[in-house]
């Protein structure tokens, strides 16, 4: 079975070979992906932890301005996926990831941030012995326009440049609603709120590419509903592309512009939610084959 | 209690927040230099010496308190500082150059070590960084035509030009302003990013690569700076003791050190101070306890380190926050009075991190 590509007729990655022959895919619909520039592309990005091909010959290109999002069932490799573009994990050989021109395996782990990708996890990671508003400092270390000496004399740039980071962390907080929680502990924080201030770290670090990493576990209905408008408003306003992985289906399909479907490492599918969710093999990656009957069978 | 009403961004970057950081901060430095003529010189030189061990207690701070790395050698950087003084003050360099260069290569020393940091975690960076204590120990016993080996090495009194300092109340206002200057450089990089790089390190590395940061770089800077200020340290104790063997740097005098951080509160940079004055007082308490307890437990040998030991435990029992934890909660205590309740430092316990990529 070859893996679907997600986008044909995109022009291929710079410095690489060619995406492969143009074989007609029955599950891309959409006819403007001709013009659509795409941000982030994967190439044939597989991962192997052990006996586990956690990702198989994964490809898709996210465009400029999308929320495109990953779905799947438990260890699918949705979040191996977020990792490889971390380049938390390194794909095996042949794969590709180009982020706006730059080949992201060439990067180290702190490069990814610096070309502008910041992300969240699915676990929260956050500093939870630090206040929100120093949290949301640190999403600022890309920008730092100081060196070590500055710092350690706190010169009148360093202080000025304090200040402008400051700002721009101001806009995050009031974007966000967190004015209340600013100077609060992590740890004193409830789990809805710190999901709130991972994402507010995120966006304090200016992405071009923000991803999520399920944003809405963990929240109850008015939570989601906020992220929801959130999620909409940082591709609408600040032009942010989202890509995500996220488990709400009524989630997925008021935000995302394209969803593409995993299972056991590999893509199954990829089209609009709509598209996606009528899709035959997503159906059955979720609740099993109506051949197969077995699993149902009572054991004797 | 006191409620800062805040107007602008300046009032968090400043580093005395209200008034009463003026008036208590401005008294605390009053007393500070008024002490050689307020304190009996038995006193000063204690004093003096909470002042060196808070140097080397703010450089084991940032390491351990502020960038999640432990390190049970810390005496040798201490050590490297001292002998670089006493052979630099020796062959008749001024006081202040050799000063630089004993926090230089002390700084060099713990890049060198900071390198298995990048690549070893938790306990395991203890035991390296203890290995590297007892290579440095030896060093300083079998380097006899530099270091005096055991029979141990004078240091000269600091002297700039034709100016000794070489009375105790000279010193003690040298050791001041090296720790007031190190105290500054501290907070100075705590409120910058990169103080903040290093927090980020401690509470999760892999969040903070993905913000940016270089943790290689970053931990290797950290490993730096608390070396440099171990050898500051270690140069004034030089000139403190006067006479150098490697029996003053060995492991009882990094586990010393370890315990003046934790005591003091990890993570606070009001901490390094109160666990020097720890340090400096305990021997005193012990000494007065030895003479009314009875003699069965007063005589007894290795009392100090069994009292060591007991507070240490309790510490971590009951306050790990240390001594400035306790602070904290007195100085809420009588700022809510009579609203205090018991719950209010408990945090709740922290949600499950990912262990995948650990």
């Amino acid at each position: 079975m070859t893996p679907p590509r997600s986008d044909l007729r995109s022009p291929p990655p710079r410095g690489g070979a060619a995406s492969g022959p143009a074989e007609p895919d029955p599950r891309r619909q959409h006819g403007s992906a001709e013009t659509a520039d795409v941000l982030l592309s994967a190439h044939d990005i597989s991962v192997r932890f052990g006996g586990v091909l956690a990702v198989n010959q994964v490809s898709f290109d996210v465009r400029r301005g999308e929320v495109f999002t990953l779905i799947g069932p438990n260890g699918a490799g949705k979040t191996t996926v977020f990792n490889l573009i971390s380049r938390l994990y390194t794909p095996g050989p042949g794969g590709r990831i180009v982020f706006d021109g730059t080949d992201l395996l060439a990067l180290a782990p702190h490069g990814v941030a610096q070309r502008g990708i910041a992300r969240t996890f699915q676990n929260i990671e956050l500093f939870e012995h630090a206040t929100v508003l120093q949290n949301l400092l640190i999403g600022r270390h890309t920008h730092r326009r100081t060196g070590f000496w500055q710092d350690l004399l706190f010169t009148p740039a360093a202080r000025r440049a304090a200040i402008a980071d400051r700002e721009q962390v101001e806009r995050v907080i009031d974007f966000l609603d967190l004015a209340h929680h600013r100077d609060t502990m992590i740890a004193a924080l409830p789990y809805g709120v710190r999901k709130v201030v991972e994402l507010a770290r995120a966006l304090a670090l200016e992405p071009r590419l923000l991803m999520l990493d399920e944003p809405s576990s963990g929240l109850n209905v008015e939570e989601t509903d906020d992220m929801a408008w959130w999620i909409d408003d940082i591709r609408r306003e600040f032009g942010i592309t989202v890509l995500m992985v996220e488990h709400d289906m009524s989630l997925v399909s008021r935000v995302s512009d394209r969803v593409l479907a995993m299972n056991q490492g590999e893509v199954i599918a990829l089209g609009t939610p709509g598209q996606v969710q009528a899709d035959a093999r997503v159906v059955e990656a979720y609740l099993g084959s109506t051949q197969d009957l077995s699993g149902l069978r009572r054991q004797p | 209690m006191r409620f800062l009403f805040k107007t602008d961004y300046d009032q968090d970057l400043r580093l005395v927040k209200h008034g009463g950081h003026v008036f208590w901060y401005g008294l605390l430095m009053l007393l500070l230099v008024a002490s050689p003529w307020l304190l009996p010189e038995y006193w000063l030189t204690q004093l003096t010496f909470v002042l060196i061990y808070g140097v080397v207690g703010l450089g084991l701070m940032l390491l351990a308190g502020f960038t999640g790395l432990f390190s049970i050698g810390h005496a040798a950087f201490l050590g490297v500082g001292a002998y670089t003084q006493a052979v630099l003050v020796n062959a008749g360099l001024p006081f202040p150059l050799a000063l630089a260069a004993a926090a230089l290569l002390s700084a060099a020393v713990g890049v060198v070590v900071g390198l298995p940091a990048l690549r070893v975690k938790g306990i395991y960076l203890g035991i390296a960084t203890l290995a590297f204590g007892f290579i440095v120990e030896e060093v300083f016993a079998r380097w006899d035509r530099v270091t005096g080996g055991n029979a141990g090495v004078h240091v000269k009194a600091p002297a700039l030009g034709g100016w000794k300092l070489d009375s105790s109340a000279e010193f003690y206002f040298l050791c001041l302003v090296v720790a007031v200057l190190a105290t500054l450089a501290i907070v100075n990089l705590l409120r910058s990013p990169t103080g903040r790089a290093f927090v980020a390190i401690r509470d999760s590395e892999v969040s903070a690569q993905s913000m940016g940061i270089h943790l290689a770089r970053y931990k290797t800077l950290s490993f730096a700076i608390s070396a440099a200020l171990a050898g500051v340290g270690g140069a004034l104790y030089a000139h403190m003791i006067k006479f150098l063997s490697p029996d003053q740097f060995n492991i009882i005098q990094s586990i010393d050190l370890l315990l003046m951080v934790v005591i003091g509160g990890l993570g606070s940079v009001h901490g390094a101070f109160l666990g020097a004055i720890f340090l400096i007082t305990m021997p005193e308490l012990i000494g007065i306890a030895k003479g009314v307890l009875p003699d069965v437990i007063g005589q007894a040998p290795g009392l100090k380190g069994a009292v060591y030991g007991l507070v240490l435990i309790g510490f971590v029992l009951f306050e790990p926050l240390g001594l400035y934890g306790r602070w904290l909660k007195l100085r809420t205590y009588l700022q809510v009075f009579p609203l205090y309740r018991r719950g209010m430092f408990k945090r709740q316990k922290s949600f499950q991190k990912s262990d995948r990529l650990k």
